[in-house]
C-alpha cells in the first residue's frame, strides 16, 4: 500500500519535472513560430500573444517564398544528409567490425589513426578539400558534400560502433562460423542487426551537424541548384535581417521540415534503441 | 528509402547541376552585399544585359561575415567568380599582391575617377589600380523629424547643442535618445568613433600624421573621440549592451528612438520601414571648429585573373565605371554615393542631404583603413572593441588610447622621414 | 583448415577497412595534415619557408598572441565545465525519469526534449538572441510576470555573463544527446538485475544510485569524452550569437573563434594560415591529451569496475 503511494508521488514529481523541462525546450521554437504569423508592430508590442484577427499576417511568408526555392533547398539537404548517413553507417560499421573482431598487426594503430579525425575540425582542411573537389570536377555538386560529410563523420562512428561491437557475444559469431557462414555474412546478417541501437545513435549524432552545416555548402556547393536549406535560410536571413516578419518566417520554414522529419524518424530511432535493449 | 534510390537521386542531381548551357558567356559576381540582391537582379543586371547581348551576369552574394574567408578559399582553389567586389584598402591590396586581382590600370574608364576614389584600390605608390571604384558611404545622424517636431527640437550644429538636445530627449522620456547598441561592436566604431572623431584629428591631416608617426593614439585628438563616446551610454536604450545592429535599426524605424547614428547605406532600408519623416545632420562641430565627415570609399569591383571570360568581364567593368552605372547605382541604392567624376542626380531627399555635406565639410576616410590595418593586431578591427568598451564603460578613454597605441607599436614602424 | 583460413581472413580485414580508410584519408587526413604542416612554415613573399617551431614561440612568447591563447583556453575550459555540470546531469536525470516503466507520455517528452538538438546554430542563435533581447522584451516580460524584473540583465552583452549565457544556450541545445544515450543504456540493463535488487529491498532512488548508475558508467564516460571533444571544437554558436570577434570584448572567445579569425581572417584583417595552423595544432594536442587520459585511465578503470 505504502509502495503504491510512493510510486504515485514519484510519478507526479517526474511528470512535473519533465513538463517543466519540455516547456523550456519548446519555448523558443514556439515563440518563433507564433510570431511569424503576426504583423511587425504586434511582434514588438506583444511578443508572447497569439495572433488574432487584427494582428494576423502572412507577409513574412510571402517575402520568403518569393525569394528562394525552399522546396529545392530542402530536397538538396535531404539528399546530402541521407546519402552521407548511408555511407557513414556502412563504411563506419565495416571498419568498426574489422577493428573489434580481428586481431591483426597494427589494429590499435589503425584505431588511433581513425580516431585522429575526432580531434581536429575538418574545416581546417577546407582549402585542400576544395582543391581536391576542383580536380575531381565535383564543385557545386551534392556528391562533394556527401564525400566530405562521410569522411568527417567516420571517425566518431568507428569509435562508437567499435565500442558496441566489442559487446556482441563471441559465441554467436563462432556459431555462425561453425555453420559455415562467410565473414561478410556474419557481419551483415548477425552483427549488424545486433548493433542497430548503436547505428541509430550514430545516425542521430551525424545527422544533426550534416543537416545544419553552413560552411561546406558555402564553399563547395554555393550554386543555386545545390544550395542546402541551412545555407538558403542563412542567405535569406542576412538579406532581410531587419525585416523580422521575413526572418521569423524564414526560420519557421527552416525549422518545420526538420521537425516533421524528426518526429517521423524518432519512432524508428526509439524502436531501434529499444529493440536492441530487449534481448 | 532504399540506398539504391538515394544513389540514383544523387547521380541525377549531379548531372542536372552540371548541365548549364554554355552558349553565351556567364559572368559571376562575388559580393558581400546580400542586401542588394534584388536590386542587382531587377535593375542593374537587366540594364547591362540589354546593351550587351551574349553576356549574362549572375550576382552571387555571400553573407558579409563570411565573405572574405569564403572568397579566399575559393580563390585559392580556383573556383571563385569572374568579378570580385573589393573591400577598400589593405584587404584588397593583399589580394592584389597575391595575384587574386588583375591589374586594371590600363582601363580607360578609370579616367572617370579622381585620386581619392582610386586610392582605395591602388598600390601605395599609385602605380597600379586593381578595382573600379563604385561607391562611398557617408556617416552622420539620421533623426525622426516627427519626434523632433513633437518635442520642439532643432538640428544641432555644435557638440554642446548636440548633448543639450540628447539631455532634453532623455528628460522627456518618450523617445530613446540614441538608437545604438554595443552587441555588434563595429557599430560603436564606425557609427561612433569614425563618425564623430574626424573633427578632432582634422580628417586627412590627422590620419596622415598618424601613419607618418607624427602623432600618437594617446594624443588628445585621438582620445577625445573616446571621451565623447563615453557619454553616449547614458543616452542609449535599456540593456544596450545586448542590443544588436538590427535591434538598433528596428528601434529607430519603429519610432521608439529619436536619433540614429548612421551610415548612409541605411537610407533605402529606412525609407521602406519607417512611417515617419526623417532628416539628417552631419556630426556636430566643436564650438568654433570646422566640419569634417567620414566619407569612406567603401566598395569597388575587380577582376579575377583566373577567370576564363576576361574580355566579357572587362566589358562589364567598363560599364561599372560609366556614367550610366553611376546614376543607376546611386539611385537604386540611395546612400551609396558614386565615386565617379560624372555628375549624378539623386532623387532621394535624404541621400541628397547627406551628399550635400561634401560641399560644406572636409571628407576623410575611416582612420585605420589604410596601412594601419595591415598588421596583427589589426587596428581597423581593434577599434571596434575599444570603442564598444568605452561606451560600455569597461575601459576609460585613456586606456583605450593606450591600448590602441600599444597594439600599433607592436608591429608598425613609421617610415623614416 | 586454419592454414587455409588465415590468409582469407586477412583479405576480409582489408575489405572491411578499405572504404572507410580511403575516404577518410583522402578527404580528412591529407587536407588536415597539409594544414597542420603549415604551422612549421612562414609565408615570405608568397612562398612557404620552413621555420621550425618559430610560430609556436610566437604563440607563447608574444603577449599579443599568448594572451589571446590563454584567454581562449580558459574560456573554453569554463564552457566545458558548464556542460559537464549542467548538461550531463540534466540529461541523465531526464533519462532516468523516462526509464521508469510506469511513466506515461514517454514518447512525447522524449521527442519534445530532443527537438532543440535538431535545430541549426543559425536558428538557435537567432531565437535566443531574440528572447534575451532587451528590445524585444520577452525575457524582461517573463521576469516581470514573476515580479523579478530587476533581475534582468543584457546577459549577452555583459562581459561577466556572456560566456556562461552562451554555454547555457549550448546546454539547452544539446541536452538531448546525453538524454538519448543514457536512456538507451538504462533500457539495456537486464530486468533480472533490477529484480534481484528488488528482492534485496533496493528500489526507487536507491536502485538508481546503487544498481543503474554503476552500470551506465561506460555510457557516461563516452558522453563526457564526446562533450569534451565537442566543446573544444565549439565555434558556431559563439559565432552566430556574438560574431567572429567574440563580443563583448572577446569575453566569449573560445579556441574555435580564435582559430577561425586567425586562419581565415576577418573583415580587413587578412587570414594567417601559418599562425592559424599553429593554433589548430595546439587544439589538436589539447584534445589528444584529453582523449588519451580517457582511453588509458578512465575507460580501463571503468571496465574493471563493471565486471
Amino acid at each position: 500500500m505504502q509502495r503504491v503511494k510512493h510510486n504515485w508521488l514519484n510519478l507526479t514529481l517526474a511528470h512535473t519535472a519533465l513538463i517543466a523541462y519540455t516547456i523550456i525546450a519548446l519555448f523558443p521554437v514556439v515563440v518563433i513560430l507564433v510570431n511569424s504569423f503576426k504583423t511587425r508592430k504586434a511582434i514588438f508590442r506583444e511578443p508572447l500573444a497569439l495572433p488574432n484577427s487584427e494582428t494576423f499576417s502572412l507577409v513574412g511568408y510571402e517575402t520568403v517564398l518569393k525569394q528562394g526555392d525552399y522546396f529545392g533547398y530542402f530536397q538538396n539537404s535531404l539528399i546530402v544528409t541521407v546519402g552521407s548517413l548511408f555511407f557513414i553507417l556502412l563504411f563506419g560499421a565495416m571498419a568498426a567490425f574489422a577493428l573489434s573482431e580481428y586481431r591483426f598487426r597494427g589494429n590499435t594503430l589503425m584505431g588511433l589513426y581513425l580516431a585522429i579525425g575526432i580531434m581536429i575540425p575538418i574545416r581546417l582542411g577546407t582549402v585542400a578539400i576544395l582543391q581536391f573537389m576542383v580536380a575531381a570536377g565535383l564543385v557545386n555538386t551534392l556528391t562533394a558534400l556527401i564525400l566530405v560529410y562521410t569522411a568527417s563523420g567516420l571517425p566518431l562512428s568507428v569509435f562508437i560502433l567499435s565500442e558496441f561491437m566489442r559487446q556482441v557475444s563471441a559465441d554467436l559469431k563462432d556459431a555462425g562460423r561453425i555453420d559455415g557462414l562467410s565473414e561478410y555474412r556474419i557481419f551483415f546478417q548477425l552483427v549488424l542487426p545486433l548493433v542497430r541501437p548503436a547505428l541509430a545513435t550514430v545516425a542521430v549524432f551525424n545527422m544533426i551537424p550534416i543537416w545544419n552545416d553552413l560552411w561546406f555548402p558555402l564553399i563547395l556547393a554555393p550554386g543555386e541548384d545545390t544550395k542546402t536549406l541551412t545555407l538558403g535560410s542563412q542567405v535569406f536571413i542576412g538579406q532581410f535581417v531587419t525585416d523580422w516578419n521575413a526572418v521569423l518566417s524564414g526560420l519557421s520554414l527552416a525549422i518545420l521540415p526538420v521537425m516533421i522529419l524528426y518526429v517521423i524518424f524518432s519512432k524508428q530511432l526509439i524502436r531501434g534503441i529499444t529493440s536492441g535493449a530487449v534481448k | 528509402m532504399r540506398p539504391r534510390n538515394i544513389v540514383g537521386i544523387m547521380l541525377a542531381a549531379t548531372v542536372l547541376g552540371g548541365a548549364a548551357a554554355a552558349q553565351e558567356v556567364t559572368l559571376t559576381i562575388e559580393s558581400w552585399r546580400n542586401d542588394d540582391l534584388t536590386i542587382w537582379q531587377d535593375k542593374i543586371i537587366p540594364a547591362f544585359e540589354a546593351k550587351n547581348p551574349g553576356i549574362k551576369v549572375v550576382f552571387a552574394p555571400t553573407a558579409p561575415a563570411q565573405y572574405n574567408s569564403a572568397l579566399n578559399a575559393k580563390l585559392e582553389a580556383g573556383t571563385a567568380g569572374d568579378l570580385i567586389t573589393c573591400r577598400p584598402f589593405d584587404g584588397s591590396l593583399q589580394m592584389f599582391e597575391k595575384g587574386y586581382l588583375a591589374d586594371l590600370s590600363d582601363m580607360e574608364v578609370l579616367d572617370n575617377f579622381g585620386p581619392v576614389a582610386k586610392s582605395g584600390w591602388s598600390t601605395d605608390d599609385g602605380s597600379a589600380t586593381y578595382c573600379i571604384p563604385m561607391a562611398s558611404v557617408i556617416h552622420g545622424f539620421i533623426y525622426n523629424k516627427d519626434a523632433f517636431a513633437e518635442l520642439g527640437l532643432e538640428e544641432p550644429k555644435t557638440t554642446d547643442e548636440f548633448y543639450a538636445l540628447l539631455d532634453k530627449i532623455k528628460e522627456d522620456g518618450t523617445y530613446i535618445p540614441l538608437a545604438m547598441g554595443t552587441a555588434d561592436e563595429w557599430e560603436a566604431a564606425t557609427m561612433g568613433y569614425a563618425n564623430i572623431g574626424s573633427k578632432y584629428w582634422k580628417g586627412e591631416e590627422g590620419r596622415k600624421a598618424l601613419i607618418a608617426g607624427k602623432s600618437k593614439l594617446t594624443d588628445p585628438e585621438w582620445v577625445e573621440p573616446y571621451r565623447e563616446l563615453a557619454r553616449w551610454g547614458q543616452y542609449m536604450g535599456d540593456g544596450f549592451e545586448a542590443q544588436s545592429y538590427p535591434d538598433s535599426q528596428n528601434l529607430f524605424t519603429l519610432g521608439r528612438a529619436a536619433i540614429y547614428p548612421a551610415g548612409s547605406w541605411e537610407i533605402s532600408g529606412f525609407n521602406a520601414q519607417a512611417d515617419f519623416e526623417m532628416g539628417a545632420f552631419p556630426p556636430p562641430v566643436l564650438p568654433g571648429g570646422e566640419c569634417y565627415i567620414s566619407d569612406h570609399v567603401d566598395i569597388a569591383m575587380g577582376l579575377n585573373p583566373a577567370s576564363p571570360n576576361q574580355e566579357a568581364a572587362r566589358t562589364f567593368l567598363s560599364w561599372v565605371g560609366s556614367a550610366e552605372f553611376a546614376n543607376l547605382y546611386s539611385n537604386a541604392l540611395p546612400g551609396f554615393f558614386s565615386l565617379s567624376n560624372n555628375p549624378v542626380t539623386l532623387e532621394d531627399p535624404l541621400a541628397q542631404e547627406m551628399m550635400s555635406w561634401r560641399e560644406s565639410c572636409s571628407s576623410t576616410i575611416r582612420p585605420f583603413a589604410q596601412i594601419l590595418g595591415r598588421g596583427t593586431p589589426n587596428l581597423h578591427t581593434e577599434y571596434w572593441v575599444t570603442s564598444a568598451n568605452v561606451i560600455r564603460g569597461t575601459m576609460t578613454p585613456e586606456e583605450a588610447g593606450q591600448y590602441m597605441q600599444d597594439a600599433l607599436d607592436s608591429w608598425y614602424t613609421p617610415p623614416a622621414q | 583448415m586454419s592454414a587455409e583460413q588465415r590468409p582469407r581472413r586477412r583479405w576480409h580485414i582489408a575489405v572491411f577497412l578499405a572504404p572507410a580508410v580511403l575516404v577518410y584519408t583522402a578527404l580528412m587526413i591529407l587536407p588536415l595534415f597539409g594544414t597542420l604542416k603549415l604551422s612549421l612554415y612562414e609565408a615570405v613573399d608568397n612562398r612557404q619557408v620552413f621555420v621550425g617551431f618559430d610560430n609556436f614561440a610566437t604563440l607563447f612568447g608574444d603577449p599579443n598572441w599568448s594572451e589571446s591563447f590563454w584567454r581562449a583556453l580558459k574560456n573554453n575550459t569554463w564552457f566545458f565545465f558548464i556542460h559537464m555540470a549542467v548538461q550531463n546531469p540534466i540529461g541523465i536525470a531526464i533519462a532516468a525519469m523516462l526509464s521508469v516503466p510506469a511513466l506515461r507520455f514517454k514518447a512525447f517528452y522524449r521527442t519534445a526534449i530532443f527537438i532543440p538538438t535538431i535545430l541549426s546554430f543559425v536558428i538557435v542563435g537567432f531565437a535566443w538572441k531574440l528572447i534575451l533581447s532587451p528590445l524585444w522584451g520577452i525575457a524582461p516580460g517573463l521576469l516581470d510576470m514573476v515580479g523579478l524584473r530587476h533581475l534582468f540583465q543584457p546577459w549577452l552583452g555583459k562581459e561577466e555573463y556572456a560566456l556562461t549565457t552562451i554555454a547555457l544556450i549550448s546546454v539547452w541545445q544539446f541536452v538531448g544527446i546525453p538524454m538519448m544515450l543514457i536512456y538507451a543504456a538504462l533500457l539495456s540493463i537486464p530486468d533480472e538485475i533490477l529484480e534481484a535488487g528488488e528482492i534485496d529491498g533496493i528500489t526507487g532512488m536507491a536502485a538508481f544510485w546503487k544498481i543503474k548508475l554503476p552500470l551506465i558508467l561506460p555510457s557516461i564516460g563516452i558522453i563526457s569524452i564526446l562533450t569534451f571533444v565537442g566543446n573544444f571544437n565549439a565555434f558556431d554558436l559563439v559565432y552566430t550569437i556574438e560574431g567572429a570577434m567574440a563580443a563583448p570584448n572577446f569575453s566569449t572567445e573560445v579556441m574555435g573563434t580564435f582559430l577561425f579569425r586567425t586562419f581565415f581572417g576577418h573583415q580587413t584583417q587578412p587570414g594567417d594560415p601559418n599562425m592559424g595552423a599553429t593554433i589548430a595544432m595546439m587544439m589538436f594536442l589539447i584534445i589528444l591529451a584529453g582523449v588519451t587520459i580517457y582511453l588509458f585511465f578512465i575507460q580501463t578503470r571503468m571496465r574493471r569496475y563493471q565486471f
